[in-house]
């Protein structure tokens, strides 16, 4: 008879002389009943200890301005240094760091209106005083008179540079390309939709497809420009003006526009007779949006004195970010590592807030890094179950956006009903076809 | 040039990958992969490609992490085919193997305050043994050690370790009471009267006890809140028994019916009719495939518990006291002054072979009335209890033999035993995750989800009243007998019950041409028996 059974001599489990004790696994699933339940349990838990930690807001910039700050840029060669634009026409420049203002001029006479870092680090404001303005705030100390200055017809809007070429685009009724190279200071080329005279209030170079241009405008329109035909594209017409215009940084042909009607639309430029998403969250007019440097994220500020940060591809934020003492957000950027959002208010101040909410910024050991990605996997993976989907959605929100959410889903609804009584009582050959919600807001296409 | 070329040589390597995916997926796969190329959503398609990939780089990196664990496992095997393994003794055995493990093999002598229950902890390496006349012992049973030892001075029950070797329960006469590991009394549990039996779901944090009463109540031992008290309606319970995959508990009744419970519901989730007289005692396997019952009737029988169906039922000579069944599938019954150890009783259902002819192992005879069986876990060990005391036996083959220390670590020392209580803690699950399917936490409820759809879509079409009563409606209360008798009766005739009558004359009309059909071909009753013209 062949006899053999189990021996485990206990020296085996531990070395004598040594504190280390072995931890052998055996992954056979009939030793691991209940996985699916203590993985759930294990994500709950997980999704109650992120909200747990949620701590968005870092601090402000300095002391801040003294006016609103209506506009901000981030230097696209250095992780440190952005600059602001403020109501009084103060340009300052910031050291993210230390959250320290390092450099600030009386650049202009109004409010600047934009800001934007030249490719060699010098700095362009332009504002409604009608001039542009080149700064070098690296190589100069502050209050020092500007390198140069352009001038314009009437207030200027809104400036960008070109990624590559010493030149950029100011817009004020006209888009006005300026060169850098030359000494003049009258724009070399101007661009504007043939029949359009409101003013443009915002513009962007795409730093992929480096001669497009695109811009928003008063009139309601979203217009196309390619700087080698020095004509304009396409014109798109939506229900309500656009404020501001964010470029996608990896999917180049992919934009984001701000809207008054209080919704960010994502567009395709190659096909823009519907919407790629629509964002829908803020209460009032969204003043700005940008992509996050991934392009996988953006953030917007809207006059409902909230920040909200989105996923691309969700049509529902997944941050709001408020304080008391924040007023109307007129600029929002994300810093350059993908880490922060940068918050320009009515209220003069600056504020740097957390990308995620509950992420650290300090050195984590290998096992606590381990732990976070489990656990985040852990939530993606049972995001779908009621109680989690509940936790990780609740946002404590101040009254008056709560307010104002509750009386516009009741006027939406209002709208709604209206229409479908509309269409229960006409001739079903006289019913116009339903409309997608992606393509709603667009009145009309011109090529 | 000869021989097989490039393709060919892909060919077998394609095959190997095929069969080593096989394999892995035979013991560490999750069901069956989602068919991804019918699904039409892109988006939706890749992430789930992406997810199947994962599924199964882990389910081949787990069995590829087979080469890790260190040990096999024992066995008893004949050398020729006189040899029976049923024939070998405890001593024989104690001689063939090493010392250490000789030693696990040991009897004690308790012949006056039993007879005796035993409980082992999680990771085997406490016992705890109460004598019904009130004798309760905890003992390190490796070393020999003694924990406590208290004289309870009233009818013990049952006894049962929580979730670790710090705390345990005891059903007294009356109440059910906690005590700790030195034998202080931390809880009476006033609300478990007379309790019988105890099992503890390790978690949940849930102590079970059946009472006399027929109830069987539920206490959070995490919290101490009483969870559930089911009514089992079906007199003083005779054996109670959990399955470990799903912490259903299995109640044994009078009757011969096997009841399952769970604390969501006040009604037992199945009943079956396993015995012809009393269930003395149950086990399930620890993957809550089968149950093995034995029963007043002098029955063994074995149930498959996925499809509620009676495997194979064995006869034994005297009805069996206790059943146990260990890790690896070898269950142990005791009747009488017996204890036979059956092997591969699972495997031949499986098969769907005929039964187990004879047993694997026996032991006793020595005119020790058994009381009840536990396996050790991760050893091969078998502990019986009887009116005399406790034995140790080893039966070779029965204990797993690789441990997982996250799990349940029988060389734990005192940290690490203190961060699994907290972990455990940590992870307790709820007592609403209890069901029948243990995996069905985490599902989509699709159903619902359609329907919401549905209700989404603004143009859907609105029920045809009249087209749901002519598509239903086959037995004699159709949907239109229905709407005639229910609402057709008034006075009021619109266009829907207009219609609703045609319908129905139009059918009755159909049935009596039907009627009619039949009569003329078959003729009147008694045709059949009138002279056929030729």
């Amino acid at each position: 008879m062949k006899i053999k059974a189990l021996s485990r001599p206990t020296a085996s489990q531990q070395a004598p002389g040594t504190a280390v004790v072995r931890q052998p696994r055996n992954l056979d699933p009939a030793q691991h009943p209940f996985e699916r339940a203590r993985e759930y349990t294990r994500a709950l838990n997980a999704t109650k200890l992120e909200r747990l930690f949620a701590a968005p807001f870092l601090g402000q910039m300095g002391d801040g301005h003294v006016d609103g700050v209506y506009s901000m840029a981030k230097d696209p060669g250095s992780l440190e240094r952005f600059a602001s634009g403020s109501g009084d026409g103060v340009v300052k420049v910031w050291d993210l760091p230390t959250r320290d203002e390092v450099w600030n001029t009386q650049a202009h006479e109004n409010i600047v209106k934009g800001v934007c870092w030249t490719p060699d680090r010098k700095l362009l404001s332009c504002a409604s005083d009608k001039t542009v303005k080149l700064f070098d705030p690296y190589n100069s100390s502050s209050e020092s008179p500007p390198l140069a200055t352009y001038l314009g017809q009437s207030a200027f809007t809104g400036i960008t540079h070109h990624r590559s070429l010493p030149a950029f685009a100011a817009s004020s009724s006209v888009i006005s390309i300026y060169d850098l190279s030359r000494p003049s200071s009258t724009p070399s080329q101007t661009l504007h939709w043939p029949t359009n005279v409101d003013t443009i209030t915002s513009v962007a170079f795409n730093q992929t497809e480096t001669s497009i241009l695109g811009s928003t405008g008063l009139d309601r329109s979203v217009i196309m420009y390619d700087l080698r035909t020095s004509a304009p594209l396409t014109k798109l017409v939506l229900r309500m003006a656009s404020n501001a215009i964010s470029w996608n940084p990896m999917e180049a042909f992919n934009f984001a526009v701000a809207n008054e009607d209080h919704n960010v639309y994502i567009f395709d430029m190659r096909k823009m007779d519907r919407a790629l998403n629509v964002l829908k969250d803020h209460v009032a007019a969204v003043m700005d949006v940008e992509f996050s440097p991934t392009g996988e994220e953006l953030v917007t500020a809207s006059y409902d004195r909230t920040v909200r940060l989105w996923s691309r591809a969700h049509g529902h934020s997944r941050e709001i970010y408020h304080t008391k003492r924040m007023q109307r957000v007129f600029s929002a950027k994300f810093t350059p590592d993908n880490k922060y959002v940068l918050s320009g208010s009515d209220d003069g101040n600056v504020r740097l807030w957390r990308c995620n909410a509950s992420d650290r910024s300090g050195v984590k050991s290998a096992r606590q890094r381990a732990k976070l990605e489990y656990d985040q996997s852990l939530i993606k993976r049972y995001s779908h179950m009621p109680e989690i989907r509940r936790i990780r959605r609740q946002r404590h929100v101040p009254k008056s956006i709560k307010k104002a959410r509750e009386i516009k889903r009741e006027e939406l609804d209002a709208i709604k009903r209206r229409q479908e009584n509309v269409r229960k009582h006409t001739k079903k050959s006289q019913l116009p076809p339903r409309q997608s919600e992606r393509e709603k807001m667009i009145l009309t296409r011109e090529q | 040039m000869a021989g097989p070329g490039p393709t060919a040589v892909s060919r077998s390597d394609d095959r190997e990958a095929k069969k080593r995916l096989a394999e892995a997926q035979k013991t560490y796969g999750r069901g069956k992969a989602i068919p991804t190329k019918s699904v039409r959503d892109k988006k939706l398609r890749s992430n789930l490609k992406a997810v199947e990939a994962k599924y199964k780089d882990a389910t081949l990196k787990a069995k590829d992490a087979e080469i890790l664990l260190e040990h096999d496992p024992g066995f008893l095997e004949p050398e020729n085919e006189l040899e029976r393994t049923y024939k070998v003794r405890q001593d024989e055995i104690q001689e063939n193997v090493g010392i250490e493990t000789a030693k696990k093999g040991f009897e004690l002598s308790l012949d006056e305050l039993g007879p005796y229950r035993a409980d082992y902890t999680r990771n085997g390496r406490n016992l705890l043994l109460a004598g019904r006349k009130g004798h309760i012992a905890t003992m390190d049973w490796r070393a020999g050690k003694l924990g406590c030892e208290i004289q309870l001075g009233e009818t013990v029950r049952d006894a049962r370790w929580l979730h670790n070797n710090q705390f345990f329960a005891v059903a007294q006469k009356k109440y059910v009471y906690i005590y700790d590991h030195s034998g202080a009394e931390l809880h009476c549990l006033s609300r478990h009267v007379e309790p019988l039996f105890l099992e503890f779901l390790p978690y949940h944090f849930l102590l079970a006890s059946a009472h006399m009463s027929g109830f069987l109540k539920y206490t959070d031992t995490s919290t101490g809140q009483m969870v559930a008290e089911l009514p089992t309606r079906l007199g003083c319970p005779t054996s109670l028994c959990q399955n470990p995959w799903n912490a259903i508990l299995h109640t044994g009744h009078q009757n011969g019916t096997v009841t399952l419970w769970s604390p969501n519901s006040q009604t037992a989730l199945v009943k079956a009719l396993v015995h012809r007289g009393p269930v003395r005692s149950m086990a399930v396997d620890r993957q809550g495939r089968y149950m093995v019952s034995t029963g007043q009737d002098m029955k063994m029988s074995v149930w498959d518990i996925r499809m509620f169906r009676e495997v194979h039922s064995y006869s034994c000579y005297q009805p069996g006291s206790s059943v146990a069944i260990s890790d690896r599938g070898l269950t142990a019954v005791g009747w009488g002054t017996q204890v036979s150890v059956w092997k591969g009783l699972f495997d031949a259902a499986q098969a769907d072979q005929g039964k187990v002819k004879s047993p694997y192992m026996s032991w006793g005879g020595d005119g020790q009335r058994i009381e009840n069986m536990r396996w050790c876990p991760f050893e091969d060990v078998l502990g019986v209890t009887h009116d005399k005391g406790f034995s140790s036996l080893l039966v070779p083959g029965a204990g797993e033999p690789n441990f997982d220390a996250l799990e349940a670590n029988p060389y734990e020392n005192t940290r690490q035993r203190q961060e699994g209580e907290v972990r455990s803690l940590l992870n307790k699950l709820q007592p609403e995750m209890i069901s029948l399917d243990p995996t069905f936490i985490g599902r989509l409820d699709t159903i619902s989800n359609q329907k919401r759809q549905e209700e989404r879509d603004l143009d859907r079409r609105a029920e045809d009243p009249i087209e749901k009563m002519k598509n239903r409606g086959r037995g004699r209360n159709s949907a239109l007998r229905k709407y005639l008798r229910k609402k057709g009766r008034g006075n009021v005739i619109d266009e829907r019950r207009l219609k609703a009558e045609a319908l129905r004359k139009e059918r009755s009309s159909r049935a009596k041409e039907k009627l009619r059909a039949e009569r003329e071909e078959l003729g009147p009753a008694l045709g059949r028996f009138a002279k056929k013209e030729m």
